[in-house]
């Protein structure tokens, strides 16, 4: 009985496919659809030796800069990270610890506005709140050069103590005011550092302990401070130029008492603005002087991951958007064409069991469009990717994995939408209305979230409870709680995790099918 | 042509589709303005146009307006009916000309609801957001100049969306494949405009996409950071539904119904 059963689907999906590809409109619009998935990764990234970061609101009078995006400093594990901070250090040879009590940090913060990519001259700081990720601490690293390996002690300006190593590695210590001074202690042994921290330098807390293994014997240990810029995290995007990111350079200045230096050494106190070569908007008044008892440090920069360096795999992926409209319009006609023709009266005359007339069709147009739109993701990911590096831009480093994530996910996504689009054909059996409803579902929200002037909230619900949470498939950039940064769809960060928006549009699509299964059954043909 | 007009008004108005799609239209337009009305809140950094905001709903309206012309079409030609209409007015611009007059019509009338409605909703609802006269945002009103142009331009918008489409579909015929275009016009130009990294590519599409140029006209507060000044937008929208109007036109005269 089964292997009949089986049969019969067989037949049936086969009665679909045929149906299929001896329309030509639908077989030339599917090609349609993979080709502008294709040519868009081309229009969407070719144009980029020429893009860059504008300053001001009129693109006519505005100062633009930076026409690609350069390759970041990479960290011992490839990862893109900023790198920048003021260091006064001492070469540490072999094992050793250096100790000292950090004071209260203040902050700086650029003066008259601005927005990214601020140029680091010419800037003076006026005082202000100190930045929440601003650090003052004790650093061992292997050299000056940024993405050197490294482990940290530190006082941040609103995180309280932290352990930070090789710019991801992050453990929270005790929760203290970066008001009040603090002790803060950073050993080496071999390979493995541990950092202490203390209120009165009697009694120490351990607040973490790392392995490095690239460290080399003689590591340059010292005292650091930085500053990242800070995002306004409020202002609304249009279409249109309005809104965006702004980002914001800050500074911070701590006082350095009690410093002790434990080990052998080879040479005194120098100091150094590292990695002053940043894409990251910095202020230059940085330095140190020394007081009666120690220094005071002024620093601007991060040490973290690059959030968002350089170009990601999403880029090539514009076109996704206009093949999804071809695609909604074709899966639609799947079924709303037989309704029109009256087509549908002899398919279910051939096959009176419907539900199982619904789920051939939906296998049919689901394995064609899953098929054509991942080949054609991963053309597009590969031209694309292949004419932003020809550019000179950086790619981020995304991983085979991931990559292949997406070029089966974004096949996936576009598969879910056509079989959405099936159904949702199938309820209402009018094609206008069908794809009207379909696009108000799928990539309305889309828009609403990214470019209306719903606050992030609102917005990051949109991207949770509508079919759009599916778009999460195509995220590439890892988020970094230590790192503020505007995580919005836009930049590409949704705020779902890849696998869970995805599945939200197949409950979507599957609770759809079945209310159209329901229909086709209860209702006249 | 008045003959033409009365069997167009005729047709669209004893279909029930027509009654049900512009209430939806006037319905989800001012339900989703004060839904975003309702979720923008007051921040003092982070000014806000709240004649924009509170116009939102238009982003929907625009896509039941789009069913409701593209129909108006392709429904003649899905069931045939198309022929006796061309029976009925040999001359067939005379017959699209009808219909532009007529949907476009209803719509500005269905709009002018909308937009009304969504400026009250705006003006009861913004107030609890935070958008007080204390935090320098008097109450919504059309006596304001810019807030007039804004309402009575979104209801112009969607009459041009109407007349878009309505080209759009005499000229492909296909429902589906009218509809599919329209929306992605509409919908798909702004995100591929956002998503294009050149800085002055994307002002140029966003000067020539129809609904970022047509929405435009939405704008009370900082004009000079527009793409394009709004009566200009509504311009760029008019010459897209001018120049689909007369293909649509075009293709109805020189090919077999």
């Amino acid at each position: 009985m089964s292997a009949i059963t089986r049969e019969d689907f067989t037949r049936l999906v086969h009665a679909e496919w045929t149906k299929f590809r001896t329309v030509r409109g639908w077989v030339i619009g599917m090609v349609f659809a993979g080709v502008m998935i294709v040519l868009f990764a081309y229009l969407a990234t070719f144009a980029h030796h020429d893009g860059g970061i504008c300053i001001g609101p009129n693109p006519a009078s505005a100062t633009c800069q930076s026409f690609a995006h350069p390759e970041p400093a990479l960290s011992p594990s490839g990862v893109p990270v900023t790198d920048t901070y003021y260091l006064l250090h001492r070469p540490l040879i072999g094992n050793g610890s250096v100790t000292a009590r950090v004071g209260s940090l203040s902050g700086k913060a650029q003066t008259g506005g601005g927005g990214a990519g601020v140029s680091i001259n010419d800037l003076v700081g006026a005082p202000a709140a100190v930045n929440q990720w601003a650090k003052a601490g004790l650093i061992v690293t292997t050299s000056t050069k940024p993405g050197a390996a490294y482990a940290a002690v530190m006082l941040t300006g609103g995180h309280g103590v932290r352990m930070q190593s090789n710019y991801t590695g992050d453990t929270a210590g005790p929760h203290v005011s970066a008001l009040t001074p603090r002790w803060l202690r950073l050993t080496r042994s071999a390979t493995t550092l541990t950092g202490y921290e203390s209120a009165n330098g009697a009694s120490w807390t351990k607040v973490g302990s790392v392995k490095l293994a690239g460290l080399a014997a003689t590591a340059q240990a010292g005292l650091f401070v930085t500053s990242p810029p800070s995002t306004d995290l409020s202002s609304p995007q249009y279409f249109g130029g309005e809104g965006g990111a702004n980002q914001t350079a800050t500074g911070a200045s701590a006082s350095f008492d009690h410093v002790t230096l434990q080990g052998r050494s080879s040479a005194g106190w120098k100091a150094q603005n590292v990695g002053a070569n940043t894409e990251l908007p910095t202020l230059s008044s940085v330095g140190y002087r020394p007081t009666s008892a120690g220094f005071t440090i002024s620093g601007s920069g991060d040490i973290a991951p690059a959030v968002a360096a350089g170009y990601t795999d999403e880029q090539p992926l514009t076109g996704v958007f206009i093949g999804l409209i071809v695609l909604i319009v074709l899966a639609t006609m799947f079924i709303t064409a037989e309704y029109r023709r009256g087509l549908i009266r002899t398919t279910l005359s051939a096959t009176p069991r419907r539900g199982r007339v619904l789920f051939a069709k939906a296998s049919v147009i689901g394995a064609i469009t899953f098929v054509a739109g991942a080949a054609a993701c991963a053309v597009s990911i590969a031209i694309g990717n292949h004419i932003l590096r020809t550019n000179g831009n950086y790619v981020y480093p995304s991983g085979t994995l991931t990559q292949l994530r997406v070029i089966l996910g974004t096949g996936a996504l576009l598969a879910l939408v056509a079989v959405l689009s099936l159904a949702v054909g199938t309820v209402l059996r009018r094609s206008a209305a069908a794809i009207t409803a379909v696009i108000a579902l799928v990539i309305l929200p889309y828009i609403l979230a990214t470019a209306s002037a719903l606050p992030t909230g609102p917005s990051d619900w949109l991207l949770r409870l509508t079919p759009a949470a599916g778009f999460a498939i195509e995220q590439t950039l890892p988020q970094y709680h230590q790192v503020s940064y505007l995580y919005d769809p836009t930049g590409g960060f949704y705020p779902l995790a890849p696998g869970v928006g995805l599945g939200v549009l197949g409950a979507y699509t599957l609770v759809l099918l079945l209310i159209a299964r329901r229909m086709l059954l209860t209702r006249d043909a | 042509m008045t003959h033409a007009l009365h069997a167009e008004w005729t047709k669209l108005r004893t279909v029930t589709a027509t009654a049900w799609l512009l209430v939806s239209a006037a319905v989800l337009t001012v339900a989703l303005g004060a839904v975003v009305a309702h979720a923008v809140t007051y921040s003092a950094g982070a000014p806000q146009d709240i004649t924009k905001v509170s116009l939102t709903g238009v982003y929907i309206g625009q896509a039941i307006v789009a069913i409701l012309a593209v129909q108006a079409i392709s429904a003649e030609y899905s069931c045939g009916m198309i022929r006796v209409t061309l029976v009925a007015v040999p001359r067939r611009p005379v017959v699209l000309a009808a219909k532009a007059a007529i949907v476009g019509a209803v719509v500005l009338a269905a709009g002018a609801v909308a937009m009304l409605g969504s400026v009250i909703a705006g003006r009861l609802i913004l107030p609890a957001s935070g958008f007080t006269p204390a935090h320098g945002y008097p109450p919504l009103s059309l006596g304001h100049g810019a807030t007039l142009r804004a309402t009575a331009g979104s209801v112009l918008y969607l009459a041009l969306i109407a007349l878009l489409s309505l080209g759009v579909a005499a000229a492909v015929r296909e429902a589906a494949v009218a509809i599919g275009l329209v929306l992605g016009l509409l919908y798909v130009f702004p995100i591929i405009a956002a998503l294009v990294g050149d800085k002055h590519l994307q002002r140029h599409l966003e000067q020539i996409a129809p609904m970022s140029a047509g929405l435009a006209i939405q704008s009370t507060v900082n004009l000079g950071h527009l793409p394009i000044a709004p009566w200009a937008g509504l311009g760029v929208l008019a010459a897209w539904a001018g120049v689909a109007l007369l293909t649509g036109g075009l293709a109805l005269k020189l090919r077999d119904a």
